[in-house]
């Protein structure tokens, strides 16, 4: 039981305001606010970390090729081993996930990661229509890509026509209590969720993720970094999957691979009953309907069930049993490679009592989630307030 | 620390292939599992390196895990880093207990464009890319200052070394590509590939006769602002050789990924080389570049002249960044 290796927890966490156009900083600017951030709350200096591991979407939402090269001196790294991590979507908690293994793998005492995205210094949509040779483009942007997937699920768990905007007017409400939050939007009415255009049926303008800039930064550090501190996060289970985008029978609403990197880190924590036992949740919802999809896929309900927790309430931040993106979410804040570190970051904030207004009252233990690709990259991990037994 | 080693590796480079990335890294993914004996699903863990600016393509390695066979699926990770990063980041995940066995490959096809105008989006995008200075322009600055204090001949002789030219008198002959750098003193790019095998302890030993063990592996980065740099040196690079513990025993292969002449000469330097060490017996990245694998290369090289007993330690280096700003060395030892 228990992750593998010696323990690790995370003590420092760090992020940026996000917004659509970070046009007051540079990239480095960008990076160094949630750095700095991680570093002062973990009380440490640039010279107490041994090792940097960085993680972002594709280069082409730059235009700078490896740019953790030229972020170099930004983030301290001079003199030190740095890794930089892209597995798509998942990259953010795929990154923390590497940084934590130099920590377990007890060659590292303090690891500092960053992930980002600053897709105002480009444009996300050209990024991703690059044309190539003898490979058919869909030309429908991610939302095209999972509406389908979407309306799948609908047909097989018969849940209602409106529960996708009953996450997206959660996951903003949510927002409201999170001054980092880029989606601000306290006139929102459910009827405006619904009435907003259609953008990729069943997909509305409203239930989909806006593209922002931003950054997010955690310091990692060994059990006794983790000792030292008033408040670890430890690391009770990490795990990673992936799997091939197309193949016969592959389950598109409930990935085989997202049901073994889920059964992994149950597993890995000794979790046995996920709903009772999981307090707070962040997971990756860049479209509303993915709330309930993952909560069945990761085994917080039934399959075609997990519906009836969105729309019983128990996913709010007031009152639900099962609080799921107390943050936003990615619905309200999206820089692409950092989306994933932040839900990882905020089940951190979750356990160590750090939270703020999103803070919900004696959580214990929280699911961080990410996902990428055509719902293939896989990245999540457990953190609790108690050392692992 | 848990031994681990290198039990096979394949591995592919031509001029220009006319393969996609998928197309000619099945075989290669294929080859080294069928030489380790083992399967996709036997294999623990899976971690490559490549470049979306190489492919022209965002997340162009999600098609080429088509080459793995993610089915089932696997534990599996990605760098946007030179595979020997990927080696890396594997060898770690052994380190710990996660894993014993890994996949790591990684690839670059650089023929359908312009490699040395790619690499300028790698530098600073404020100040630095829209002057669009290439990566010859730069590292014949660097050679400048490093004729500084070595002859031509020096460079002569590792351009013959490298069969980049037969003899000093065609080196000689050869017109400036980038002065001071001629043809000779650039590497020939290469598309390609590789793909390797590692594995711990027992199971190493169970699956290969001749383990190439990792004995250790550190890696560093410098600052990438040149105007702070002194170009004649790479600093991390010898930081990552006391990481990896070079110097503590001869060394008898040394290959070392360097893309232009004057590189070899700063990294013989940097990582404490001597006579006694035969460098890049393979013909080094200066024979056969490829963006992405050539440090991964390295390491199959390194692990090759072991595997063969033409070295009982050898050492590996890969180097990414303009003018070799960030390096990794792995040192590999057999049993005998």
């Amino acid at each position: 039981m228990g992750a593998a290796g010696e323990l690790a927890a995370v003590v420092g966490v760090g992020m940026t305001k996000f917004s659509s156009t970070r046009g007051d900083v540079s990239m480095p600017g960008l990076l160094r606010e949630a750095a700095m951030r991680a570093l002062a709350d973990a009380e440490l200096e640039w010279d107490d970390i041994d090792a940097v591991v960085m993680g972002k979407a594709p280069d082409f939402f730059e235009g700078v090729m490896m740019p953790e090269l030229f972020l170099s001196e930004a983030l301290g790294c001079v003199g030190k081993p740095m890794l930089r991590v892209h597995t798509a979507g998942s990259v953010g908690g795929s990154t923390a996930l590497v940084a934590a293994s130099l920590v377990q793998s007890g060659l590292y005492k303090r690891v500092l990661t960053v992930a980002w995205e600053k897709q105002s210094e480009s444009n996300a949509m050209w990024a991703l229509s690059l044309k190539t040779p003898f490979q058919v483009s869909i030309n429908a942007g991610a939302g095209g890509y999972f509406a389908p997937i979407i309306r799948q699920y609908m047909v097989e768990s018969g849940a209602p026509e409106l529960i996708g905007c009953m996450v997206a007017f959660k996951d903003r409400r949510h927002a409201l209590k999170n001054p980092y939050a880029h989606l601000q939007q306290p006139e929102l009415t459910f009827e405006q969720v619904v009435e907003s255009p259609m953008l990729w049926e069943p997909v509305r303008y409203s239930e989909t993720c806006p593209s922002s800039d931003g950054a997010c930064a955690m310091v990692i550090a060994d059990a006794d970094g983790a000792a030292a501190s008033p408040n670890p996060a430890w690391i009770h289970a990490g795990a990673m999957r992936s799997e091939a985008n197309n193949f016969p029978g592959r389950d598109e609403v409930s990935p085989a691979a997202s049901r073994e990197c889920a059964a992994d880190l149950w597993r890995q924590a000794g979790i046995t009953d996920p709903r009772r036992e999981i307090d707070v949740i962040e997971m990756y919802v860049p479209f509303s309907w993915y709330e309930p999809m993952w909560l069945e896929n990761l085994g917080f309900a039934e399959r075609g069930e997990g519906w009836r927790l969105v729309e019983s309430g128990e996913t709010q931040h007031d009152g639900g049993s099962l609080p799921v993106n107390c943050s936003g979410g990615v619905l309200s804040s999206n820089p692409i490679g950092a989306s994933g570190m932040i839900r990882f970051a905020e089940a951190a904030l979750q356990v160590r009592g750090l939270a703020g207004e999103h803070q919900v009252d004696g959580a214990r233990k929280a699911l961080g989630h990410a996902y990428g690709g055509g719902a293939q990259y896989f990245a999540m991990w457990v953190l609790g307030s108690d050392r692992p037994s | 620390m848990r031994d681990v080693a290198v039990i096979a590796a394949a591995s592919r480079q031509e001029a220009a292939l006319l393969d996609t990335e998928v197309e000619f890294m099945i075989p290669l993914i294929a080859e080294a599992r069928d030489a380790a004996g083992l399967t996709q699903e036997q294999v623990d863990f899976t971690c490559s390196g490549s470049s979306d600016f190489l492919a022209g393509q965002a997340f162009s390695f999600v098609m080429t895990l088509d080459a793995v066979g993610a089915v089932p699926p696997i534990a599996e990770s990605h760098v946007e880093m030179d595979g020997a990063f990927a080696l890396h980041e594997a060898w770690v995940k052994i380190q710990t207990g996660a894993a014993d066995t890994a996949l790591v490959y990684s690839y670059g096809k650089t023929s359908p464009g312009t490699l040395r105008d790619v690499l300028s989006t790698q530098l600073d995008p404020y100040y630095v890319t829209p002057l669009w200075p290439d990566s010859w322009a730069l590292a014949a600055l660097q050679a400048r200052r490093v004729l500084d204090e070595v002859s031509v001949a020096e460079l002569a002789a590792v351009a013959v070394r490298s069969g980049r030219v037969s003899s000093v008198e065609e080196y000689l002959e050869q017109p400036f590509a980038a002065d001071p750098l001629r043809a000779a003193d650039i590497a020939a790019e290469h598309d390609g590939g590789v793909a390797m095998i590692l594995a711990a302890g027992d199971k190493a030993r169970e699956l290969c006769d001749t383990p190439a063990w990792i004995r250790g592996i550190d890696h560093r980065m410098d600052a990438h602002t040149l105007g702070v740099r002194d170009l004649t040196r790479a600093p991390s690079a010898a930081l990552a050789a006391a990481g990896a513990g070079v110097g503590d025993a001869a060394v008898d292969v040394a290959e070392l990924h360097a893309s232009f002449t004057t590189q070899e000469i700063i990294l013989r330097k940097e990582l404490g080389l001597g006579a006694g060490t035969s460098i890049s017996p393979s013909g080094g990245a200066l024979a056969a570049d490829t963006m992405m694998a050539s440090g991964l290369l390295r390491i199959a090289e390194a692990s090759r002249a072991i595997w063969r007993g033409d070295a009982g330690r050898a050492v590996a280096h890969a180097t990414a960044g303009p003018l070799m700003q960030q390096n990794l060395v792995c040192v590999l030892e057999g049993d005998r």
